[in-house]
């Protein structure tokens, strides 16, 4: 199908900002994508996977200024212990950072690799992300792909004890920022991913992670509250035999937020888990967009997530669980909920779910509501006041997102950082 | 401790009287029941008092320890002493019970500008008062009143006001759908709250609860007003022959 014209010139006008490296071992994946992005077209608010959440802001080759914000530029995570790797408008920061040394894991920059012509990544890099465009496509991760000059290459191969914490602060008021990682999980290999902090006025995030038989990868993130900040998010995953992923995002703040998630259940008795608690005030619009393929016996997936707005805040969620024919036994969960903490506020919610097998469970629920005026009643009545009653129920509200962070320490952090918000705002 | 003088309130949405004057004193120590037919105004009566919203007070007053309580706000109300036990408790889903119990004590406390309770001092209380109203560890854990059964709700009120030692009580029908031994505990909680500097009204459609909470006076309430005022015999005769003598001879 031919592109529109204005698709075209918007696709070209980006296109012609960036530049793209023709060297070294991911040359030819680079490549592939920049045609990828050429023939899909950027996206623009009339694609029917943009319904819902305008593309502009993200694609314009101009970016909007967000004010660097002390308070955002440390990392939520600091207080755990955690092996730190900081990146500074998107460029890694050495000072600033732990060795990159683990026995279990090894840990690669894309800056410093790309211009090997050999790499072990070369089999994964953008081989998820070009998975990942059908049925939909996704041409801000194969933007990314193609120009991402930053990143870690992650290879576990064990155990890693410690938590991989990726810190990204912000220096400038404007910078573009695009970071490409690799997650290549041996197998039987397990290891917890976190990311927190403001990373760039503007920024395209993409994470491939291939998960061997037995592999558990734990992914916590916590993004940026800067309220100028615009971020677009891709985690594309491969499941094999008996993996677990479990990805927990956490977004305050921010202009513009789409999260993208695109999970293959592929080896039998495999579980992936996509959750996320939100808080928004005013200009605040975030998308989670989740697409999970159930092909292998046995699956568990599970989709939680919870919106919190208020003062004319947005929150969009389109959610689908496809099941192949083949994948028998599939146990498919999703739930998407807002609560609205006053009229102008708004959730916009697309579930959807594809069903080709015969023998699975598969159940999935959106609602949308206002604060339960009978329990603050019943609250106050024992004493406690409004703004700590709306505390109460709404961190209540958040708690089933919230509980699917296993990590009893990391949990606790981000929900201490929500009650912060809460007291702050409320 | 509790005065109330020509009480007359409507609802908000629509334009409809629901309390026609209720004159009603309740003095320190004392213990006065309200019985009365469905529907003649007890609940609207006990939720006026505690500040819900959608009630408009149109004439009369009431005052809560000599302080006028009808500007004050629901938590105001319940830091200057008032607690109403709710004929139909909420459930609150994620919301432990321990922690809105804690909350509430230490919000309580705040208001007054007292010091929070510790920690150490608040388990030890909550553990001993739930045990005497037979109130399981799970129960405390568990979302306020979520998947209680009824029973279960109203002793939890009754744990409720035994934390937070109000000033005056008000009990709405707490011994509906009781059994004979859930009726015993909670009136034994309400029996061990008894004291000169406390106050009850409790509301109750049966002499039942009456034989474990000696009431001083029993008030029969109709069409939105006290009508007729007696010693604790009152709830006899209601118990023995209804409201309808009682009634045609006060109408
Ligand atoms: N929120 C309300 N909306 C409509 N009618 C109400 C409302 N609250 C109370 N009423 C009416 O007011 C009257 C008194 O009710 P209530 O106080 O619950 O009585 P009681 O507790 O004595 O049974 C009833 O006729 C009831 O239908
Ligand atoms: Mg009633």
């Amino acid at each position: 199908m031919a592109l529109a014209q204005t698709k075209i010139t918007a696709t070209q006008e980006r296109l012609n900002a960036l530049r793209l490296s023709q060297s070294g071992w991911s040359a030819s994946a680079r490549a592939d994508a920049h045609g990828r992005v050429i023939a899909m077209g950027l996206p623009v608010r009339r694609d029917e996977y943009w319904k819902y959440t305008r593309p502009d802001e993200l694609t314009s080759p101009n970016v909007i200024n967000a004010e660097v914000s002390a308070e955002d530029n440390t990392s939520i995570f600091g207080s755990l212990d955690c092996l730190s790797i900081v990146f500074e408008d998107g460029i890694f920061n050495a000072e600033k950072s732990d060795k990159l040394e683990d026995a279990e894991i090894t840990l690669e920059l894309l800056s410093e690799v790309n211009d090997l012509d050999i790499h072990w990544a070369t089999g994964l890099y953008g081989v998820l992300e070009t998975k990942g465009q059908a049925p939909v496509d996704r041409p801000l991760a194969a933007l990314n792909t193609a120009f991402a000059r930053e990143g870690l290459l992650m290879h576990v191969k064990g155990t890693v004890a410690k938590p991989i914490s990726l810190i990204y602060l912000q220096n400038s008021d404007n910078d573009d920022v695009m970071l490409h990682h690799i997650i290549k999980m041996d197998k039987g290999a397990s290891v917890t991913i976190l990311e927190s902090g403001p990373v760039g006025a503007r920024c395209n995030i993409v994470m491939e992670a291939e998960i061997e038989d037995g592999a558990s990868l734990n992914h916590v993130r916590a993004q940026g509250r800067n309220h100028e900040r615009r971020a677009t998010t891709h985690l594309f995953a491969r499941l094999n035999k008996k993996s677990q992923l479990k990805s927990f995002t956490l977004t305050m703040n921010g202009a513009l937020t789409r999260n993208e998630a695109f999970i293959e259940i592929c080896g039998d008795d495999s579980v992936a888990h996509i959750a996320g608690a939100s808080v928004g005030d005013g200009a605040f619009h975030h998308d989670d967009t989740v697409f999970i393929i159930h092909d292998a016996l046995r699956g568990e997936s599970r989709q939680v997530f919870k919106k919190v707005l208020r003062n004319g805040a947005t929150g969009v969620f389109q959610g689908k669980i496809l099941v192949k024919p083949d994948a028998q036994k599939t146990d498919g969960y999703q739930i998407s909920q807002s609560l609205l903490l006053d009229d102008d506020s708004q959730f916009l919610a697309k579930p959807e779910l594809e069903i080709y097998a015969d023998d699975v469970v598969c159940s999935h629920g959106s609602t949308s509501g206002a604060i339960d005026e009978e329990a603050i009643f019943y609250l106050n009545s024992r004493g406690i006041p409004k703004v700590e009653a709306t505390n109460l129920l709404t961190l209540a509200f958040l708690a089933e997102a919230l509980s699917e962070v296993e990590d009893e320490d990391i949990a606790e952090v981000m929900e201490r950082r929500l009650e912060d918000w809460l007291t702050r705002r409320l | 401790m509790l005065e109330i003088k020509n009480l007359k309130v409507s609802l908000e949405e629509e334009d409809k009287q629901i309390l026609n004057g209720v004159d009603l004193t309740v003095n320190a120590g004392k213990v006065h029941a309200i019985m009365g037919p469905n529907g003649s105004g007890k609940s609207t009566l006990s939720y006026v008092l505690s500040g819900r919203d959608g009630y408009e007070v149109t004439d009369g007053s009431a005052h809560l320890l000599g302080e006028d309580i009808l500007d004050m706000e629901p938590e105001e109300r319940a830091a200057a002493g008032l607690f109403l036990a709710f004929q139909y408790p909420v459930e609150i889903p994620g919301v432990g019970n321990m922690t809105f119990l804690r909350t509430a004590v230490n919000g309580q406390r705040k208001a007054r500008g007292q010091e929070e309770m510790s920690a150490a001092d608040f388990l030890k209380q909550v553990r001993a008062k739930a045990k005497s109203l037979k109130i399981d560890a799970d129960m405390l854990k568990r979302p306020v009143n979520v998947g209680f059964s009824g029973g279960e709700k109203k002793r939890n009120e009754i744990l409720q006001m035994a934390m937070l030692e109000p000033k005056m009580c008000i009990l709405d029908e707490t011994d509906s759908g009781l059994d004979v031994d859930a009726m015993k505990l909670v009136a034994e909680g309400v029996n061990a709250l008894r004291d000169e500097g406390r106050a009850f009204l409790v509301i109750t459609h049966y002499q039942r609860l009456l034989d474990h909470i000696k009431p001083d006076l029993v008030h029969i309430m109709a069409d939105g007003r006290i009508v007729k005022t007696g010693g604790p015999e009152l709830a006899l005769e209601v118990e023995n022959n209804g409201y309808a003598d009682i009634l045609a001879e006060v109408m």
